[in-house]
């Protein structure tokens, strides 16, 4: 999406800082999607095809819900369905909609080593930007949350939480469309309250561990969770416990390359005040001389004549 | 004889010349190439293979050549690059190396210890970058492997590749320093000067 249309706060591959001069008055955005209240009707997922013009290959059931049964580069979101036994014996059909969690410390856009492939917006918004992709896939790499794809072309896609549509004031296509109001979107400090009536609601109703999924260790999210089990995400179709960008990727894409670099420039400028202080090592004409009388000895043949003599 | 003109030997054959500059040619292209992959500061080195997807095509083919073309030199020059007692002494007097003062060095064969071990540090950063490169070449083989150990191998080829630059800007001066050095891999022959100077016991071998 176009940049002009929302400001920019972070550009991967860049140093320098972006135009940040424009700062949302009511702080960022949140998309907020409430497990408890979702049917599994899967509108979201098709509103989303609807809106990004996308439609995914049809594929074959292989005995679970989720179709497709995963993100692909057509599909941005997917509902996961998961049947968990409580501790009553009980059924309960947890469903999530999965999708980019659009961190407020993304990893995907830590590890891209293109300039202005991916963006975070000043609202919040992780956006790619696939004109300035170039494919290697180090986004995959780099997300705690395996939410990326890569397309056919080498291009990778995913949830733009609808920038195009928030940049004029609009909700996400999936929050337009869903029926029973599972989805909900507005500024992140809104939601945040909105998920605290709902998690009351919910304890009220048994499920005690109730809470709101915002993991602090990404930054907290632009996309969060109402769950009812809080105290294990990983039921939820293995949503990650504690999602951070790996110390893996941190190193690799964090103190280690500028100190790198600047050894690497170092080693070079060392070279040249090498040459330009100790200098050259050249041989001499003496040196060429004490070679060929040496070789002279070697062989046994009489030493040399100068040749300033035989002139 | 004549005096008033050096005399050659031969150090490297023509095929080992080309072989070097096969390995060369494809280090340059791809340090260039994967340093605007490396940090933000180089991201104009793109241009070097084309823009942004061309590099990523392109980097981990040639690479694969470098890789090869490595391979055969390495095996080559392998049994010349066995370290000895001389060279440990040799690395205690760093400081006669740097300042010119070869006469106070042990006797040097083929190659000296700074040589030698700059090419085992090669072989083991080639072999690292080709190892963890398959790993993070998205294209074809990424999707074998689990993320922990892609992103491992990432952080690994960065580290290799680091290692890797860094040696080779010291083996690039090494041969501006020495003069005659860039001769013996571009023409294939030194002088005996030039060969008695820096390589006595070599010189001696190859004179018999």
């Amino acid at each position: 999406m176009a940049w002009q249309s929302l400001d920019v706060k972070r550009l991967s591959a860049t140093t320098s800082e972006p135009p940040g001069v424009r700062e949302p008055a009511t702080g960022t955005v949140a998309k907020l999607i409430d497990v408890s209240r979702c049917i599994g009707c899967k509108a979201c997922q098709t509103a989303c095809m609807e809106w990004n013009d996308l439609r995914d290959e049809i594929g074959v059931n292989t005995g679970v819900y989720d179709n497709p049964h995963d993100l692909t580069e057509h599909s941005w979101t997917v509902m996961r369905f998961t049947e968990y036994e409580n501790s009553q014996g009980n059924l309960e059909w947890l469903i999530r909609k999965d999708g980019c969690m659009h961190c407020e410390d993304p990893g995907c856009l830590k590890a891209c080593p293109s300039p202005g492939a991916i963006v975070q917006y000043t609202n919040g918004i992780v956006d790619f930007h696939q004109e300035n992709c170039i494919g290697c896939g180090n986004c995959i790499t780099g997300c705690p949350f395996n939410i990326p794809r890569m397309s056919s072309e080498r291009r990778v896609y995913k949830c733009t939480l609808c920038s195009d549509r928030v940049a004029v004031g609009q909700e996400p296509a999936c929050v337009k469309t869903c029926p029973t109001g599972a989805i909900v979107f507005g500024t992140k400090e809104d939601m945040k309250q909105h998920a605290a009536e709902r998690i009351v609601d919910l304890k009220e109703r048994g499920f005690e561990n109730a809470g709101l999924y915002d993991p602090p260790g990404v930054g907290g999210t632009h996309v969060m969770y109402v769950l009812h089990h809080a105290d294990r995400p990983s039921l939820y179709a293995g949503l990650p416990q504690d999602p951070h960008i790996s110390p893996v990727v941190r190193l690799w894409k964090g103190v280690a390359k500028p100190i790198g670099l600047a050894i690497m420039a170092l080693t070079a400028l060392a070279g040249f005040f090498h040459y330009t202080r100790v200098g050259p090592n050249e041989v001499t004409a003496e040196d060429e001389a004490a070679a060929r009388d040496e070789v002279r000895r070697m062989r046994g043949e009489p030493p040399e004549e100068r040749s300033d003599e035989r002139r | 004889m004549k005096d008033d003109e050096p005399q050659l030997i031969e150090r490297y054959t023509p095929n080992e010349r080309s072989n070097h500059w096969i390995t060369a040619i494809c280090f340059i292209l791809l340090a260039l190439s994967g340093l605007a992959m490396f940090h933000p500061s180089m991201t104009f080195l793109y241009a070097v293979l084309g823009g942004g997807q061309w590099t990523r095509i392109l980097h981990p083919f040639i690479g694969v050549i470098m890789f090869v073309s490595f391979l055969i030199l390495a095996l080559r020059f392998w049994h010349h690059n066995y370290l000895d007692r001389d060279d440990i002494q040799w690395m205690k007097q760093m400081g006669d190396v740097i300042n010119n003062r070869e006469d106070k060095l042990p006797e040097i064969g083929r190659y000296n210890a700074g040589q030698k071990l700059l090419f085992f540090a090669m072989v083991v950063c080639l072999v690292l970058l080709l190892l963890s490169g398959i790993v993070i070449w998205r294209r074809y083989f990424s999707l074998y492997f689990p993320i922990e150990i892609i992103r491992l191998s990432a952080l690994v080829h960065a580290i290799a590749a680091f290692v890797l630059i860094c040696g080779i800007i010291v083996h690039i001066y090494a041969a501006l320093w020495v003069k005659g050095s860039i001769g013996a891999m571009t023409r294939g022959y030194v002088t005996w000067g030039w060969a008695r100077k820096h390589h006595p016991r070599w010189f001696r071998e190859s004179i018999k």
